[in-house]
């Protein structure tokens, strides 16, 4: 032992002649380690600067009036840079959302689960795809076999409540905070402090 | 290596204190080079080339270009019509884009062909895969600068991989974007790495080149320099050689930069952004074609669904390549005495240009009756079968035809064979 310590001190590095761990290992290791803690202390600055910016936060509540939209029209509002699906939903469409049995759906969600009044559905218009815009908001738009919203990115199909039921998305339009500040006026951005009854759909 | 006597004596005062000279000498120079390389060989340089060219045009462009989401697709135009040679400048980094990728994928295939990538260069190929990944990185960012329709909705398209992510894509993504959708954010990071990444290509090149020089070059027969009678040396038999690769190659550049700049562009991508307004076909620029055919191909797996599949399967394809000299493990390198992996090699070519033609078409529409869907799954079955099945077993199965002994070998038995049939006529 006393011969190892000697040969790792005559060379001033290494391992012990004998192969173990020597005093000069431990500082090598110590130096590293240091070095690894310094740099990951001032990482998360360089990190989190990347992520929304206080403006670009300040930006998350949008209102809409939606008093002049008809039913079976629908109308694209902007919310956080992103479309958001407003539509005035027929009685048929209603219809058809509800009666969807959920065995039928890939993403199971009843419609009574997607909408606060079941007239208006509102949703982010963004495939859970990779993010293309759907085509259906226009009245001269493909809605898709299931009346709803088609992709035409990679082929992804949504029914009336904005359910994924045909293509590669995984998941249903998202749908956003949001609550009725009057009957003709929504809020964007927040949810309802308390959910209001949604009548016969529930 | 001694150094050479310089006859300059400002050169050998530098030289004795720094030997820039001698360095350059021995690598550039006597370099022995096997002399027997084909014009296969020339795809290396031509990559330098464009790698040059691009840090040059894009240095340009950045001193007239604005990185905001109000003002870039202006100053693109702008540069376009106003900036004196701009619309130069644009077509020769545009189209510079698209012919580096062409001379890199065959300086791949080249590597795939000789089995260039086998001991001791399994670093050096490695080293390439790396650049490979950056310059997709880096092209991929440079598309979004114009900021036009299929800039926007492919930066979009491309972002979204990220949500795939179990628990934290969401976050990733939003992080990436610096907000909720591709936006000023974006395209400002998207700017500052575009300008940094070429030049993280050309340390790694510089690496990649000190890895080459190690072991020196492959060869058409796979099989390594015996001896002094098998080089030449770099300069001017190489150098010679390759500034005549680069006057063939600058005929098509310069003939699709003055003639068809916009051949390999999307339209689209000359109306401005808008947020709100996918176009009916998003595609990716030539060069991702085959990749994104890998993405769209994948169908639900187990409990993966195919979203995330497809996006493991994408860089899958591409993660794969830094296995491959342990994957093929047959000791012969060059295609050329390796018959049934020539086949094998050929059939991949194949795979992968009819990856390129599928992902071009809307995955849905059909050729003859066939869904491209399909076709694109077909040759995506292939892809990872011949790298993760085939080339294995051929490894085991296959039986090499016989090597010649030396490089200069098949050359001294042509002479002596002829000498024979001489002899007997
Ligand atoms: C690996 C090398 C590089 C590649 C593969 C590359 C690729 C690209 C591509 C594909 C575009 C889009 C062209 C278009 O459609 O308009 C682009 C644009 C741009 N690049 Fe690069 N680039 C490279 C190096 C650089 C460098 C070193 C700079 C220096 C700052 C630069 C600055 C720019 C600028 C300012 C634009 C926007 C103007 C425009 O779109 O024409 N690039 N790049
Ligand atoms: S983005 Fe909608 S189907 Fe792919």
């Amino acid at each position: 032992m006393a011969n190892s310590l000697q040969a790792g001190a005559a060379t001033g590095h290494g391992p012990g002649a004998g192969g173990e761990a020597t005093r000069r290992d431990f500082l090598v290791l110590a130096t590293a380690a240091l070095g690894a803690v310094g740099i990951a202390s001032v990482a998360w600055p360089l990190i989190d600067q990347m992520n929304p910016a206080a403006d670009v936060l300040a930006l998350s509540t949008t209102e809409v009036d939606i008093a002049p939209v008809e039913v079976g029209q629908a109308i694209t509002v902007v919310w956080r840079g992103k479309p958001v699906f407003v539509r005035h939903r027929t009685p048929e469409e209603i219809k058809s959302a509800e009666d969807t049995p959920l065995g039928d759906l890939k993403d199971p969600q009843p419609d009574s689960a997607r909408v606060q009044k079941p007239e208006w559905l509102v949703m982010i218009g963004v495939c859970t795809h990779l993010g293309c815009i759907p085509k259906g908001q226009m009245p001269t738009d493909d809605k898709g076999e299931y009346g709803g919203w088609f992709c035409p990115c990679h082929g992804s199909v949504y029914d009336t409540s904005g359910r994924i039921r045909k293509g590669p998305a995984p998941l249903n339009l998202a749908v956003p905070p949001y609550k009725f500040l009057t009957d003709t006026s929504l809020l964007i951005g927040e949810a309802p402090d308390a959910k209001p009854a949604t009548g016969e759909a529930a | 290596m001694a150094a050479p006597a310089f006859s300059n004596p400002i050169v050998r005062w530098i030289d004795h204190r720094l030997p820039i000279f001698s360095f350059m000498h021995h690598e550039m120079h006597e370099y022995p080079t096997p002399k027997n390389l084909n014009y296969f060989w020339n795809f290396g340089s031509l990559a330098g080339f464009m790698l040059i060219t691009m840090i040059v045009t894009g240095i340009v462009l950045a001193m007239h270009y604005t990185p905001h989401a109000s003002l870039a697709f202006q100053s693109v135009e702008r540069i376009m019509r106003d900036v004196n040679y701009g619309w130069l400048v644009r077509y020769l980094h545009m189209n510079g884009a698209s012919f580096f990728f062409i001379v890199t994928y065959i300086h791949i295939f080249r590597g795939l062909y000789y089995g260039s990538y086998k001991t001791p260069r399994e670093l050096l190929w490695m080293l390439g895969v790396v650049i490979l990944l950056l310059m997709m990185a880096t092209a991929f960012m440079g598309y979004v600068l114009p900021w036009g329709q299929m800039s926007f909705w492919g930066a979009t398209v491309i972002t979204n991989f990220f949500t795939a992510i179990p628990i934290v894509g969401d976050a990733i993504t939003t992080w990436l974007w610096g907000g909720y959708s591709v936006d000023n954010a974006t395209l400002n990071r998207f700017f500052s790495l575009h300008y940094l990444l070429p030049f993280v290509i050309l340390a790694v090149v510089g690496v990649h080149v000190m890895a080459l020089h190690r072991h020196g070059s492959n060869n058409p027969l796979g099989i390594d320099m015996k001896g002094p009678q098998d080089s030449i040396s770099f300069h001017p038999y190489y150098t010679v050689k390759d500034y005549f690769g680069i006057a063939v190659f600058l005929l098509f550049y310069a003939g699709f930069v003055f003639f068809a700049p916009n051949f390999f562009g999307e339209p689209d991508n000359y109306i401005a952004a808008n947020p709100l307004s996918t176009p009916p076909h998003i595609v990716p620029e030539w060069y991702f074609l085959p990749f994104y055919a890998i993405l769209r191909a994948v169908p639900d797996l187990w409990i993966i669904d195919a979203k995330l599949a497809g996006v493991i399967a994408m860089f899958g394809s591409i993660i794969l390549l830094f296995f491959l000299p342990w994957l093929d493990h047959s000791p012969v390198r060059s295609a050329r005495f390796r018959p049934a992996y020539r086949f094998f090699f050929w059939v991949l070519v194949l795979a992968c240009l009819v990856l390129g033609w599928v992902g071009a078409n809307s995955p849905d529409a059909s050729f003859h009756g066939v869904p491209f869907l399909w076709i694109g799954r077909i040759a995506t079955s292939y892809y990872f079968l011949h790298f993760l099945v085939i080339l294995p077993i051929l490894g085991y199965v296959e039986k090499p035809k016989p090597l010649p002994l030396s490089i200069s070998e098949p050359v001294l038995k042509r002479t002596a064979y002829g000498a024979k049939t001489m002899e007997k006529a």
